[in-house]
């Protein structure tokens, strides 16, 4: 009977329908997947082609007539005045928006104290042109005597191009600082590497003592802006610097100082990827190389080197990309020496020239584009490797090399606190060097640039804000992708959207989200100059790795928790509010955290987009420091880092409270 | 489709109806235009190997995975196009999928709530039901607390909660150890008997299958190889995947020579009537359907002489490998008791002779 | 192809803005009212209060709301806002920089009650004016005494005695573009000495100067805090390092020293004008220019001037006689100039 019925049935296709929960579903994903849309592909979009916006003056759409000797003469356009004195070839007529052309400088023989009359007009209501300060922009004849036509001014118009891109590479001054960027970024890459595996290699295959308070030490660059280092790099070896003879005759304002610094910020976050990478190590393979009677080093350059190697090169990446994109830092201590974030930050603040600025953001994109790749793929081989079944290495007593890997963690952990002991200290001195009795006087934010108090209040609730709304956007945005069904365009989509800020310089994310929100036909221009935008542009700057916690605790969960939910005819939203969200506690208030700490000493998004009533300690610290008031940009470092500190404390505590309560059922 | 409708012994309309139901990932099928017919309080096994599409059709009749094209009915009802939370069923997973941070009770009490029942009637449920697994005083453990044989009784608690019309079992016993195994699957169909829910059952082991099932569906690259009772499954595979699939049995070279006969090598045997139409084959019997000749018999149909390659004493039998030169060299496995053995001095390179009975003897074309 | 995808983009943009500000029209705040008035300024943040100050004592009812920033910055942000413009009147930004907005189209002539008793050197040229000074801002050397005495400096008087090779390393000065004081220095140059003259000064002054500051005021605190001994930078910042303290002399090269003003102006779009009127009516007072002259030795009423502590008291005479509209229409050009001569030399050797 089967047999006759499969005969007879017409191939139908079953269209699934839809319960409530998967349009709910579908719901977020779309408002989430909207949210990134917005606040990252389109203000992209918008930085992107403003790079290819570039202005020239168009000659041919100003008239000019000339009466020498009484009579007016026959009309000419500005270009065959131009090509007349041979002044100016095409390139030379390029520009950029606040470019200016002397009309007189195209006229030859030109004399202010020539009798001569000008007339000029626009051919297009478009055109314009400048009578000394005064814009003019109608069509009508405009006469001038010959000192007053010294003071004509022609404005360029706006086109589409790669006149930009050709013009930043032809300029030596611009693009050398891509090796300058690439050189920081590869010596640091390097130091930190080095340092980082040593420290991770003593924690993790030594029997020496203070482990943990060592571990809690290197983790404190972390808390601060990258640009505190700079500040104590000053204290120490500035021309008056505490040590400044160790400098010779070498200045710190310059590579030195943007690598020693460098070195101090990514410290912590190769060091947290080696050591990870160290800890799975398999203990059967030392076993092996012992019973094999291979000597100490051999075993060090055949089982331990290549068993981290995945970390070693995911951490350099990581640090490369830090270092490339940091922008606090050298501005603080870079001197003359340029990079690529600076340069960003001198073509707009500086020149006004947005368009270059796009334009150096697409050349930083490039490296960090790549660097984020690598990372990537090698970060898929580590997981890879993290989930293979191994015994875990449990180092072995041995006086001599216990005590040298003890000297080497307290020399680094002396000088990271030495670092914060040394900004602290410059804080509270009152006049370095000539006043150095202690007073709260570098404290008195009020009464110097950046915002004041305020300030720091400020950026207390950006990061409460961004902890709050980022944790909650993030865990639902992972939610709804990981555990919803269907839609795969839309999930990859989605995926590909959470992944990509990772790999976006916050400056570029900073300016792109002025073209973008600033645009006066953008319906969302209203958050421009907002606490909103600032919580948007953090959220969004520190999306992917929040995203990628999220999806890791949640990978972790039964995959038919769903299924027996839906079965037992339950709404999603119970499964997540009374499963999901309690056993992913602890990975929701990791994400809080990083969040939190992040949005409080993050400079580089958000130094375009703050305003007099959002400015931002991290900020003040920088805009202090522009000032020349290094003092209290140091006490404000230091109070951006009693923050993070009593932030980690809490959320230290909370986390003990929380894992006590709801995750009862871990302990059997 | 060489599948063979068993004649159920229920005479009403099916409870669940599945017509040709065919899945697609991509452009690979995992179900091919499959249909069955299962009836209200049959406890049904899918059976089949690794990947040949059995927790597919599972998770299409659950409403997890949709299938591309087909039609399922229950209870007289399209459901084809249904989320799970519009269908009625109840599941659990071999992975238990129980939710970690809730107590036992609030696992079993998960399905009752929003649906309009008071506290102390949910309760009254939760403990009806943990007495029903037989895990009455473990409610206020946490899942982690509970053995992995408790906690697949939960999940069975859990699903059975909501006193659902279907009961679907994915793997349920395969991460348990063998003993736990063996109790479990006793409680669990005395459970399903006892509630009469009709109940479908994935699994890859057949032992389950064959002592659980009212009814087992045999499948094997995403299409259904046979369905039937435990025992016609057993002894009579309608398939040579099937014969070879569950039990042990011999495979040897054959030629089809008529409806009801074969030959093997030189000699003729008759055999079950044979249902493909092929020439060249296999026929097949089972180890212990081999009967080692005794003088006694009269008959010399199907009789063989073959000499003993090797003997291997499995306990409650013994087995051997037999050859023949006049089965090509072809050896045949048989299991002889220990008696046999002993009245009839079986021993290692003897010649004796055995006989391959009309009754269990079959021919099938080759599966290649 | 990417005709196609700027139109998704355009569509999808369409949709999630629309949908955004739908969702965030609920927690955004209104957009300013009358009594409230979002002014842009450069004025060093310590003033900023008293301006506030002195200002409510007259017209309590209205509220500034100041947006500070450093002249470059701000002048880039109202730049950058130029079709959707946040703010209402600009008090207190470099003349240089009010220029470059006005030949944007961006402010709005509007001639204050009372300008007439200004100095006309302070007052827009156009009818009605599109700006309005308020007080010059000049250019000196900050000069640490005791830095100095240490590295064996003998202290300069002219600008070309920084050429000698003695104040090699010892010299810092704001990079003019980012910095308005930076550029006053370079514009001057190129007004006193001629562009070749000028660009060749620079020229044997670059070769003297440690590294050049984003800010016009860092040089003068990092003379102040021995971080160097000289720092061009402007007199009134000398003035108050000195007066906290700092072993500074500021001195006034002898062939004169550039100088711009900080202006007033309203800006062209204000939904504010009636007290945006009010603010600038009573900043070219007597009592703002008095206000004023805490900080500036030259503010636009005549006669308000009084000595400033510290001040250098020569320096009236020695201001040129600044061409803002050169500095303005010829601002980028000397800009691109600068740094293609100066900027690219910083790269490691």
């Amino acid at each position: 009977m089967v047999d006759l019925s499969l005969k007879t049935a017409a191939v139908v296709k079953v269209k699934p329908r839809a319960g409530r929960d998967a349009w709910i579903m579908r719901a977020f994903i779309l408002v989430i997947g909207l949210y990134l849309v917005v606040t990252l592909a389109m203000p992209l979009y918008a930085m992107l082609s403003k790079s290819f916006n570039t202005y020239y003056f168009d000659l041919a759409r100003y008239e000019v007539q000339i009466n020498e000797d009484g009579d007016w003469g026959e009309t000419i356009d500005v270009a065959a005045l131009n090509a007349a004195s041979n002044k100016y070839s095409r390139d030379q007529l390029r520009t950029s928006s606040d470019g200016r052309l002397s009309i007189v400088s195209m006229l030859e023989n030109f004399s202010f104290r020539a009798k001569t009359l000008y007339r000029l007009r626009n051919v297009h209501a478009s055109g314009s042109f400048l009578s000394g300060s005064e814009l003019v922009d109608d069509t009508n004849w405009h006469e001038f005597t010959s000192n007053e036509f010294r003071r004509v001014y022609l404005k360029p118009v706006k086109t589409t191009g790669l006149d930009n891109f050709r013009q930043y590479f032809s300029n030596p001054s611009l693009f050398n600082s891509i090796f300058n960027s690439l050189f920081i970024a590869i010596v640091t890459t390097i130091i930190t590497i080095t340092l980082a595996f040593t420290f991770s290699y003593a924690i993790a295959r030594s029997k020496m003592r203070f482990k943990g308070g060592f571990k809690v030490i290197a983790m404190a660059p972390i808390l601060v802006p990258s640009l505190l280092p700079g500040i104590a790099l000053v204290y120490l070896f500035g021309n008056q610097g505490m040590l400044k003879f160790l400098m010779g005759d070498q200045s710190i304002y310059g590579p030195i100082g943007i690598i020693a610094g460098s070195v101090f910020f990514t410290f912590p976050h190769a060091m947290i990827i080696i050591q990870t990478a160290l800890s799975i190590s398999d203990a059967r393979l030392y076993e092996a190389s012992d019973a094999l009677g291979a000597s100490k080093t051999k075993t060090f350059f055949t089982v331990t080197l290549p068993g981290a190697r995945y970390g070693l090169i995911s951490a350099s990446f990581v640090v490369f990309n830090l270092v490339i994109t940091d922008f606090g830092l050298p501005k603080v201590i870079g001197g003359q020496f340029n990079v690529l974030a600076v340069d960003i930050y001198k073509q707009v603040i500086g020149q006004q020239n947005f368009e270059m600025g796009a334009v150096v953001s697409v050349v930083l994109l490039v490296p960090a584009l790549f660097a984020f790749a690598i990372d990537r793929i090698v970060q898929k081989k580590q997981v890879a490797l993290l989930s293979a079944r191994s015994v875990p290495y449990q180092p072995k007593r041995n006086r001599n090399f216990d005590r040298l890997m003890f000297s080497y963690a307290a020399i680094i952990a002396a000088l990271i606190v030495g670092t914060l002991a040394i900004c602290q200290y410059a804080a509270l001195i009152k006049f370095w060097p000539y006043d150095l009795s202690l007073s709260l006087t570098n404290y008195d934010f009020d009464v110097m640039d950046g915002g004041g108090w305020g300030s720091f209040y400020n950026s207390l609730k950006l990061a409460a804000l961004v902890a709050v709304i980022g944790t909650v956007a993030v865990f639902t945005g992972a939610y709804m992708v990981e555990k919803s069904q269907g839609m795969q365009f839309g999930r990859s989509l989605f995926q590909f959207l959470a992944m990509l800020p990772m790999a976006i310089p916050g400056m570029v994310l900073g300016l792109a989200y002025i073209f973008f929100f600033n645009s006066p036909n953008n319906p969302l221009n209203f958050i421009y100059g907002t606490m909103i935008i600032l919580v948007i542009c953090t959220v969004t700057h520190f999306y992917t790795v929040s995203h990628l916690t999220a999806l890791t605790a949640l990978k972790q969960m039964d995959r038919e928790f769903e299924s027996v939910s839906a079965s037992l005819k339950q709404p999603f939203y119970k499964l997540f509010s009374q499963v999901t969200v309690p056993v992913c506690l602890p990975a929701i208030l990791d994400i809080s955290i990083y969040l939190f700490v992040n949005a409080m000493t993050t400079v580089s998004a958000l130094i375009f987009l703050y305003s007099p009533d959002t400015t931002l300690a991290s900020i003040a610290m920088l805009n202090m420091d522009d000032a020349g008031d290094i003092a209290p940009a140091a006490a404000m470092g230091m109070m951006i880092f009693y923050a993070n500190v009593a932030a980690r404390i809490i959320h230290h505590f909370l986390s003990k409270r929380i894992y006590s309560k709801t995750q009862a059922w871990r302990t059997r | 489709m060489g599948a063979r409708e068993s004649t159920p012994s229920q005479s009403a309309a099916p409870f669940l109806r599945v017509e040709n139901l065919t899945k697609m990932f991509g452009t690979f099928t995992a179900l091919k235009d499959i249909s069955l017919d299962v009836y209200e309080g049959e406890f049904v096994c899918f059976l089949g190997p690794s990947g040949c599409g059995k927790t597919t059709f599972l998770r299409a009749i659950a409403g997890l995975d949709i299938q591309t094209a087909g039609v399922i009915r229950q209870a007289g009802k399209d459901i084809s196009p249904l989320p799970p939370a519009e269908r009625d069923f109840g599941i659990v997973f071999q992975s238990y999928a129980l939710f970690p941070n809730l107590t036992v009770l609030r696992n079993v009490a998960y399905g009752l709530e929003n649906a309009g029942k008071s506290k102390s009637d949910i309760k009254q449920r939760v403990d009806e039901l943990l007495e029903l697994v037989g895990l009455p005083d473990q409610g206020n453990k946490y899942p982690a607390q509970l053995s992995g044989g408790q906690q697949q009784r939960i999940a069975l608690a859990r699903a059975l909660a909501t006193s659902p019309g279907l009961l679907l079992l994915d793997e349920p016993l395969s991460a348990l150890d063998a003993k736990v195994r063996t109790r479990l699957r006793h409680e669990i169909k005395a459970l399903q008997a006892k509630l009469g829910i009709t109940t479908i059952m994935v699994t890859h082991d057949q032992e389950e299958a064959l002592t659980m099932a009212d009814r087992i569906v045999v499948m094997d690259h995403g299409t259904i190889e046979q369905v039937g009772s435990p025992l016609e499954i057993y002894t009579e595979p309608a398939t040579l995947f099937v014969a070879d699939f569950i039990g042990e049995m011999n495979q040897l070279k054959a030629v089809s020579v008529g409806k009801n006969k074969l030959r093997i090598g030189d000699i003729e045997f008759s055999c079950q009537p044979r249902i493909s139409s092929g020439q060249n084959g296999v026929a097949t019997i089972r180890p212990e359907d081999v009967v080692a000749f005794e003088k006694s018999r009269k008959t010399s149909q199907n009789v063989i002489e073959v000499t003993i390659r090797e003997m291997e004493f499995l306990g409650s039998f013994w087995r051997t490998i037999l050859t023949s030169k006049k089965l090509s060299d072809q050896s045949i496995t048989a299991d002889f008791s220990i008696n046999a053995v002993r009245r009839l001095s079986i021993e290692k390179d003897r010649r004796i002779r055995i006989e391959l009975p009309t009754q269990a003897l079959r021919f099938y074309d080759s599966q290649d | 192809m990417i005709t196609k995808i700027t139109k998704l983009a355009r569509i999808s943009g369409a949709i999630g803005v629309a949908a955004f500000s739908a969702a965030l029209m609920l927690s955004a705040s209104p957009a300013a009212y009358a009594g409230e008035l979002t002014v842009y300024t450069a004025v060093e943040a310590e003033d900023l209060k008293k301006y506030a100050a002195k200002f409510n004592e007259d017209h309590p009812d209205i509220t500034i709301k100041w947006v500070r920033d450093s002249t470059g910055i701000v002048t880039a942000k109202l730049l950058a806002e130029k079709d959707n413009p946040q703010a209402d009147v600009i008090w207190g930004l470099a003349a240089t920089s009010l220029l470059l907005m006005k030949s944007e189209g961006m402010l709005e002539g509007y001639a204050p009650k009372g300008v007439e008793l200004l100095d006309s050197k302070f007052v827009d040229s156009s009818s009605p004016p599109s700006w309005v000074g308020m007080d010059a801002w000049v250019a000196s050397v900050c000069y640490n005494t005791v830095e100095a005495g240490k590295a064996g400096l003998s202290p300069p008087k002219s600008w070309k005695d920084l050429l000698d090779p003695m104040y090699k390393g010892h010299l810092i000065m704001p990079n003019p573009n980012s910095s308005g004081t930076g550029f006053l220095d370079v514009s001057s140059w190129l007004q006193m000495f001629g562009e070749e003259g000028g660009w060749t000064y620079m020229d044997g002054l670059h070769e003297n100067i440690a590294r050049y500051t984003h800010s016009g005021s860092k040089p003068c605190k990092l003379a102040a805090a021995g971080e160097i001994p000289i720092g061009i930078s402007f007199a009134f910042r000398g003035a108050k390092s000195k007066a906290k303290g700092a072993p500074l002399e500021i001195i006034v090269p002898s062939e004169g020293v550039g100088w711009d003003m900080e202006a007033t102006a309203i800006v062209a779009g204000t939904d504010n004008a009636a007290d945006a009127k009010t603010l600038v009516d009573w900043s070219i007072t007597k009592k703002a220019n008095e206000m004023y002259n805490a900080g500036y030795a030259v503010v636009a009423y005549p006669g308000v001037a009084k000595p400033v502590k510290f001040f250098p008291e020569n320096l009236l005479e020695k201001m040129i006689d600044n061409d803002f509209e050169y500095a303005a229409n010829n601002r980028k050009r000397i800009l691109a100039e600068w740094q293609k001569r100066y900027d690219g030399k910083s790269d490691p050797k």
